[in-house]
């Protein structure tokens, strides 16, 4: 599942290679020779994907550690414009009319929360945003607790709250501006803007 | 940012775009003042020949007493405009105007042919002439009972050029005021949010359209920006005295409450973070605004003065507590909550006493008090896949729906007299503005330009 999900944003943007990448980085650090495993608490088919080292001529050189300082140093030197482009924090997904966030979206946060603690100089937005379906005025107050839940689940993985602001844009500013339940689930969203580094 | 340097850096920039639009400054300054009663004016109201019925009104071109064709223009103008405006309250019988081709026409008040109008059917014929001074027209008008051949209203009116129908609108007014002791609405006009200019708001997520503040008249002319924050400015509310715009603005990033004084060209931040303001409304004496806030760490209701002091919370708790909007008499609010787990009405006291809940439906928002003399609220009710407008009677408990499932319709704003609402529907599509009365009828779109939101219809 999660496997397929990564897979499937890999195919999309391109970006995505960096977070996964990244993400393995943060994990693999304090073990030296060993491969890495996937980034969150994983299900008992991910040491499967992740192939066992294979016998190779010199032990003491892992062979992916060299794409990653590149990877770590792009994101750190970003300007925020591209920065946010790629969107390395992930986005939590909301069911209809439901602040909850659900265990995707907490393994997203889970993720989120450390490369935050890798970057602790990040201040990040949280805009919590809503489907076409509610009234726009009921709307703003949806996407603002959406945000709000966001923010305090982030706060209990230890990340201050004063590097996060929530702002509701209700459901002005559609991800998808179809009007069909694919778009409308694109649209429930707390998105991740990161505002200063 | 302080709230001066605001006000320095944004002050040239409003006052650009007021005086930069091709159309005349709204309202203040071109308003005609009138002089007193003509001496000739018996205050008689015209009745129709058959009893029960309606008065049968025509009004027939202006007349020209000056030969220019913008003074031409504007006399065929004010005709239909005022027509219009008479026909928009339903108390008159409007004898269309494709129908006047038999009855000659007049040069003045001396002339008036009365027995073609009465061949028509009319009981009552608005006569007018206007005349060019400069920049100015000059317009006289008289009310005629057809059968007595007496006038029953007369007025003078001297105003700008620049926007003939106003002069129209004032008249309409007045003579609503006199035959029917009614508040007519004609000069009235409606502020909204619309993306029609396809800007789009700086920052680091692309393609995001911002959102301003428009202002059109009552029946959808004249339609102009007050707004330039490139960002999202949503749910104006027009102060009581029509002089500025109280809304909903992120153009520090976060939603704060701001108030364009939109005839000066000035702006002031009328709330101050850290947390999010949204969804102002404004007490009947214009001294207070209550909106929806996060500051304690939940969304609901607070009030305070318009000049920032004196901020307390209306409503507590962990539910959401949104959109308000006042009574009449200032001393209830209703508001939408979810306390019941869904999003429904509630009304409760300004001193936070007297809390109860007046609907029991699927999804219920938006809701916007009647002013007198009537006593409703009107409110958006999920009813399908999208939102139908309903108003509640406060006296019976009666609801009543307005729109029926075509598109979705959103966003009810009473007209000052109580009779008309302006909402938004998706009815053709688009986001539109639309106009309707109290009774369902009369439906009228007032936008067609991009996509529009959160009506508000001015005092």
């Amino acid at each position: 599942m999660m496997i397929r999900g990564a897979a499937r944003a890999a195919a999309v943007v391109g970006a995505s290679f960096l977070v996964l990448t990244l993400a393995a980085c943060g994990a693999k650090q304090p073990p030296v020779a060993r491969p890495t495993p996937p980034p969150p608490p994983a299900p008992a088919q991910a040491p499967a994907v992740t192939p066992p080292a294979p016998p190779e001529p010199v032990a003491e050189q892992p062979p992916i550690v060299p794409p990653e300082p590149m990877q770590e140093s792009s994101l750190g030197s970003a300007s925020l414009d591209t920065l946010n482009r790629t969107s390395p924090l992930k986005d939590v997904f909301f069911d209809f009319d439901s602040t909850q966030i659900s265990s995707d979206g907490q393994a997203a946060l889970q993720q989120d929360a450390t490369l935050l603690k890798q970057y602790p100089t990040w201040k990040i937005t949280i805009e919590g945003h809503c489907d076409e379906r509610g009234t726009a005025e009921y709307n703003l107050a949806l996407g603002e607790r959406r945000a709000a839940g966001v923010q305090a689940y982030l706060v209990s993985l230890g990340i201050p709250a004063d590097r996060m602001r929530i702002v509701s844009y209700g459901k002005e500013f559609p991800f998808d501006p179809g009007h069909d339940e694919a778009a409308w689930a694109k649209n429930r969203r707390a998105h991740f803007v990161i505002t200063s580094k | 940012m302080t709230k001066k340097a605001l006000f320095l850096t944004l002050a040239p920039l409003l006052a650009f775009a007021l005086s930069g639009g091709a159309q005349p400054p709204p309202a203040a300054p071109a308003q005609p003042a009138a002089p007193p009663q003509q001496p000739s004016e018996i205050g008689a109201t015209i009745t129709s020949g058959a009893i029960g019925a309606p008065p049968k009104y025509a009004v027939p071109d202006f007349i020209p007493l000056t030969t220019d064709p913008e003074t031409e223009a504007a006399a065929r103008t004010i005709g239909h405009v005022l027509w219009d405006d008479l026909n928009f309250e339903e108390e008159f019988y409007m004898i269309p105007r494709d129908t006047y081709q038999t009855v000659p026409a007049a040069h003045g008040f001396t002339d008036v042919p009365f027995a073609d109008w009465a061949q028509l059917g009319a009981d009552a014929v608005v006569v007018g002439t206007i005349a060019r001074d400069g920049t100015n027209f000059h317009v006289q008008v008289r009310l005629f009972n057809i059968r007595t051949q007496q006038s029953v209203f007369g007025r003078e009116y001297t105003g700008p050029t620049t926007n003939p129908r106003f002069f129209a609108h004032t008249i309409s007014d007045e003579i609503f005021k006199q035959q029917r002791g009614l508040r007519g609405v004609a000069r009235t006009k409606i502020a909204f949010a619309s993306d029609r200019d396809a800007e789009r708001m700086p920052g680091f997520v692309p393609d995001r359209r911002v959102k301003e503040i428009y202002i059109s008249d009552y029946d959808g002319a004249n339609q102009r920006r007050v707004t330039v924050g490139r960002t999202l400015n949503i749910t104006p509310a027009w102060a009581p005295d029509d002089q500025s715009i109280a809304y909903t603005s992120y153009r520090l990033g976060v939603p704060e409450i701001f108030r364009s004084f939109i005839y000066r060209g000035t702006i002031a931040q009328m709330t101050h973070g850290p947390s999010q303001s949204f969804l102002p409304a404004w007490s009947p004496d214009g001294k207070q605004i209550a909106f929806m806030s996060d500051r304690d760490g939940h969304d609901n209701i607070y009030i305070m003065n318009a000049d920032g002091t004196g901020l307390r919370e209306l409503t507590h708790g962990s539910s959401i507590n949104a959109t308000p909007t006042w009574s009449p008499s200032g001393t209830e609010i209703a508001f939408t909550s979810d306390r019941s787990g869904s999003p429904q009405i509630y009304v409760i006291g300004v001193d936070g006493l007297g809390l109860r809940r007046l609907t029991s439906e699927s999804y219920c928002d938006r809701p916007t008090w009647s002013p007198a003399p009537y006593n409703e609220i009107a409110y958006a009710s999920r009813t399908g896949p999208g939102f139908d407008i309903k108003i509640l009677d406060l006296e019976t408990g009666k609801i009543r729906q307005i729109t029926f499932g075509q598109g979705s319709n959103e966003s009810p704003s009473f007209a000052p007299n109580g009779r008309h609402l302006a909402f938004v529907s998706t009815r053709t599509g688009h986001s539109e503005i639309f106009t309707i009365g109290r009774d369902g009828k009369g439906l009228r779109q007032i936008t067609t330009k991009g996509s529009n939101y959160f009506p508000n219809w001015s005092n």
